[in-house]
Parts: structure tokens; C-alpha cells; sequence
């Protein structure tokens, strides 16, 4: 049967799965899970993720989800070359902080921002309040700050001169952010600078390939979505507005 | 100079670490940051974590936050015992499954829990209408059951016949949630009978240690608390109340 990755490319926590996957050859069968569609609710796919949420592995009997979980899975499955997520023990916890930091802070943020200004809009037909939208973004100044001053601090990538987890995690997050008008690269040159590296590593035909439904707007518009999709999202919606 | 932890114990993250270095016997410097009176503010701590959060770990020149980032750090470093984090790849895998979905999860919904019983006591004077509480608290309700259907179901710990990080981790966040003299298992008998065995695993003596503290609600609202740090937490109960 072989490994099966159940993904939705609209996802980020999905494209870091997809990218790391590809950009290291690992033989898998691509199991789409349309968020749009409240694929994920579905009985079949509880069977595979009782928690209902994209990305989730499955390998024989075996599966398991969270996206971090799965490219620790991998790495170490796959052996993948050492740099991707280092033995060597401060390598390692460093990449590890960052990771955790990644997802306390800077993952919930985008997500936030995300669901504001484009799913909130699409679903309510309303946009959040001015002070609610400015909140974030001074947020996200502080957040990007603290990204590049601790752990970035001028370097080619996140954990020194090689490649990791950390930069495809946080790379995916990121361009996420941009589709809904936060200038990152733009007015971070070091940043910009960094994508360029990760992109260039991994190979921009990968990343065009992974960004390309998070990219079309038209992705997530009411158009794309089914009844069961609207009330899923329409209902997180509104406890996220609430 | 040795290892030094930076810890509060009113903090759930900072209460794993300590029980863990303790239980397995990991020699520490133990270096009180107290977080209701700023100390993560000075710039002294600055230097040991940029990002100002506790815990913190300090070895030498090597420096390192996160929680779950320190205790793999510590269980690689000391070589605990292989049922904390197992080296067996699936079983390692859904340690770190759990711990991941936990950090997103039951954190939060714990620590708003904390937040809108205990330290909105301590902010305001007085406790918040019931029904703002239970409103607050339906997430956790949900994340709980989660805990019990999805990972626990009948096994006598979070992954398996054995305690591990995935026990430690939430049991400590979980603690947070008793404040108010709420009993957040109330009606979760396998989730009451889990807390005994981790408890009992941990060393009851232990246990007591880190997290009487954040038992004793009412020390909380005696605190005399620096108008500098009044005003973070404001902001903080705030974002919880859905005021942000």
C-alpha cells in the first residue's frame, strides 16, 4: 500500500508536508482532503485522523498527524540527509525552539490574519473592525521582528549555513501571509533574502507547484466551497469574530 | 557552572520541566523568574531569552526556550528512560503528535480557563458573571473530550502502557484549569482515574511541589502586582474575553 498523505494544498501546515515529501523523493500517494468541500468531516477520513484535520499520514496501519510530528516522522523514516533536522544535540534543540515558537506564535497569528481579512469577508460578507485588523498588524511587526533579530539574525537559513525543517515551516506560514497584503519581503530585505535561499534550495517548479491554490484568490471563494464547507467555515467564522 | 533552569512554577510549560529534571534525577540550578512581578521583563533575563517567556534553559554558553524544545533537549541530553520520549519511531511519533496538537489546543483552552477564573480575581477584584466563565470554558470542554476519545481511550497513559512527555505535558496545563474551585473532570471519570496514575507515577510528594502553587487561587488576588506588569496582564485577560 505504500505511504498515503491526506492533504489540502490550501493548507500551509498541508504545503510544508507536500514540499518536504517531493523535495526529498519520498514515494507517496497524494490523498486529496478538500477543505472547501468539509472533506475532512467525513467518516472515511475520521478513520485515518479521528481529530478531522489536515495534513494526516498514513503508512500501513500506522498514521499520525500534526505537520511538525509527520516531517520528524519522515526525516528520521526516510534518513533523510542529517542538515533537514540534525542529531547533533543543540542543532536539533535549537531547531526544535524554533519550531515551538513557529507554532505557539507566529502560526496562530497568520491564521488569524488569514481568516480576517479574506474567509470572514467571504462568509459574513462583512469585514472585521478597523481596530481588530490594526491589532494584527502591529502584531505581526513585533512577530517578524523577533523572527529576524533571535532567530533569523542575518544567516542563510534559520539554524546556520544548511537548510531545515524550520525554513520549509516557516516559509509556507509566511507567503501565506502575503495573499491577504502583509508586505514581508518587500520591506524586510533580510527576509527576502532568506526566501530566496529556501526557494532556490527547494526549487521554484516544488514551490510554484505547492503555492499555486493558496495563490488564486478564487480558491477560496464562495465558488469553491459546497454546503457542507460553508457550514464548517462559516461556523469558525464566527466564533473567530465573536 | 551547571545547568540552570529559569522557571515560575505558576506557569503550567515551567511546571513539566521542573518535574521532569527532578524525577529523572537531572542535576539543576533552579533560577526564579517571577512572572507576576516582571522579572521576565529585565534585561538581565533579556539575555538568557530575547523572547522574555519562561521556561528557560541556560548550559554554559547555550542558551534554549520552548517547553517542549527543552524537555527533548534534557531527555536526549541525560538519556532518561526510553518510555519519556521512546526512541521506537511510531511510538516517538505519536509523543510528538500529541505534543504538537497539545501546544495548539489544551494549552490554550487551559490557560484561558486559568485566565478567566484565577487571574481575572486577581485584575479586577472579583470573580467574572458565571456565564462569561462558561462561555469561555466550552473549548476546553470540547479539547477535553478530544483528550479522552481521541488519545487516550483505555490506555492507562496518553500513548501507551507508560507514562511519557505526552502525560507530563498536559497534566501540568490541565492543573492550571482547577483554579475557581472548578473541577474541570467533573463527569470525565477515565480522565480523573488518568490524572491518579500520572500523579502517582510523578510521586504524589512531587507533584504537590510544583503544583500546589497554582492551587491556591486566592494568593493570586492578595498579589501586589507592578502597575507595569498589571497593565500586560490586563491586555492579556482581555484578548481572552474576546476583547482584542
Amino acid at each position: 500500500m505504500g505511504l498515503e498523505l491526506y492533504l489540502d494544498l490550501l493548507s500551509p501546515a498541508c504545503r510544508v508536508v507536500y514540499i518536504f515529501a517531493k523535495a526529498n523523493r519520498i514515494p507517496f500517494e497524494y490523498k486529496a482532503v478538500a477543505l472547501m468541500k468539509g472533506e475532512q468531516l467525513s467518516e472515511d477520513f475520521g478513520k485515518v485522523n479521528p481529530l478531522k484535520k489536515v495534513p494526516a499520514l498514513k503508512d500501513g496501519d500506522f498514521t499520525m498527524s500534526e505537520s511538525i510530528a509527520i516531517l520528524q516522522y519522515l526525516a528520521e523514516k526516510y534518513k533523510l540527509s542529517d542538515h533537514w533536522y540534525p542529531a547533533n544535540l543543540e542543532k536539533r534543540a535549537k531547531i526544535n525552539e524554533f519550531l515551538l515558537w513557529h507554532v505557539n506564535v507566529v502560526r496562530p497569528l497568520m491564521v488569524k490574519d488569514f481568516w480576517l481579512k479574506i474567509m470572514a469577508p467571504t462568509l459574513l460578507g462583512r469585514t472585521a473592525p478597523a481596530e481588530r485588523l490594526e491589532a494584527v498588524a502591529q502584531e505581526f511587526s513585533t512577530v517578524l521582528d523577533q523572527f529576524e533579530k533571535t532567530f533569523l539574525q542575518g544567516k542563510t537559513y534559520i539554524s546556520g549555513e544548511e537548510i531545515s525543517v524550520a525554513d520549509v515551516v516557516s516559509l509556507c506560514d509566511l507567503i501565506q501571509a502575503t495573499c491577504t497584503g502583509q508586505n514581508i519581503f518587500e520591506e524586510r530585505p533580510k527576509m527576502a533574502a532568506w526566501r530566496r535561499n529556501v526557494e532556490s534550495h527547494i526549487g521554484m517548479e516544488l514551490i510554484n507547484e505547492a503555492q499555486k491554490v493558496v495563490l488564486n484568490a478564487g480558491s477560496y471563494s464562495k465558488d469553491s466551497m459546497d454546503s457542507k464547507g460553508v457550514e464548517w467555515l462559516t461556523a469558525r467564522a464566527q466564533l473567530l469574530l465573536s | 557552572m551547571g545547568l540552570e533552569l529559569y522557571l515560575d512554577l505558576l506557569s503550567p510549560p515551567c511546571r513539566t520541566v521542573y518535574i521532569f529534571a527532578k524525577k529523572n534525577g537531572i542535576p539543576f540550578e533552579f533560577k526564579e523568574v517571577e512572572l507576576m512581578k516582571g522579572d521576565h521583563i529585565s534585561e538581565e533575563f533579556g539575555k538568557v531569552n530575547p523572547v522574555r517567556k519562561v521556561p528557560a534553559l541556560k548550559d554554559g554558553d547555550f542558551t534554549l526556550a520552548e517547553s517542549v524544545a527543552i524537555l527533548l533537549h534534557l531527555a536526549r541530553k541525560y538519556k532518561v528512560p526510553d518510555h519519556w520520549y521512546p526512541a521506537d519511531l511510531e511510538k516517538r511519533a505519536k509523543v510528538d503528535e500529541f505534543m504538537s496538537w497539545h501546544i495548539t489546543t489544551l494549552r490554550q483552552h487551559t490557560g484561558k480557563a486559568f485566565w478567566l477564573k484565577t487571574m481575572a480575581v486577581a485584575l479586577l477584584g472579583k470573580p467574572l458573571p458565571p456565564e462569561k466563565i462558561e462561555a469561555g470554558l466550552q473549548e476546553l470542554h470540547a479539547t477535553l473530550k478530544q483528550l479522552e476519545e481521541v488519545f487516550l481511550q483505555d490506555k492507562p497513559f496518553v500513548t501507551g502502557d507508560k507514562i511519557s512527555l505526552a502525560d507530563l505535558l498536559s497534566i501540568c496545563d490541565i492543573m492550571q484549569s482547577f483554579g475557581g474551585g472548578h473541577d474541570v473532570f467533573e463527569g470525565c471519570p477515565k480522565l480523573a482515574a488518568w490524572r491518579q496514575r500520572v500523579e502517582s507515577e510523578i510521586g504524589v510528594e512531587l507533584f504537590i511541589e510544583a503544583n500546589g502553587g497554582i492551587q491556591d487561587a486566592k494568593s493570586f488576588s492578595e498579589q501586589k502586582i507592578p502597575p507595569e506588569v498589571a497593565k500586560r496582564l490586563m491586555a492579556r485577560l482581555q484578548h481572552h474575553l474576546g476583547q482584542h
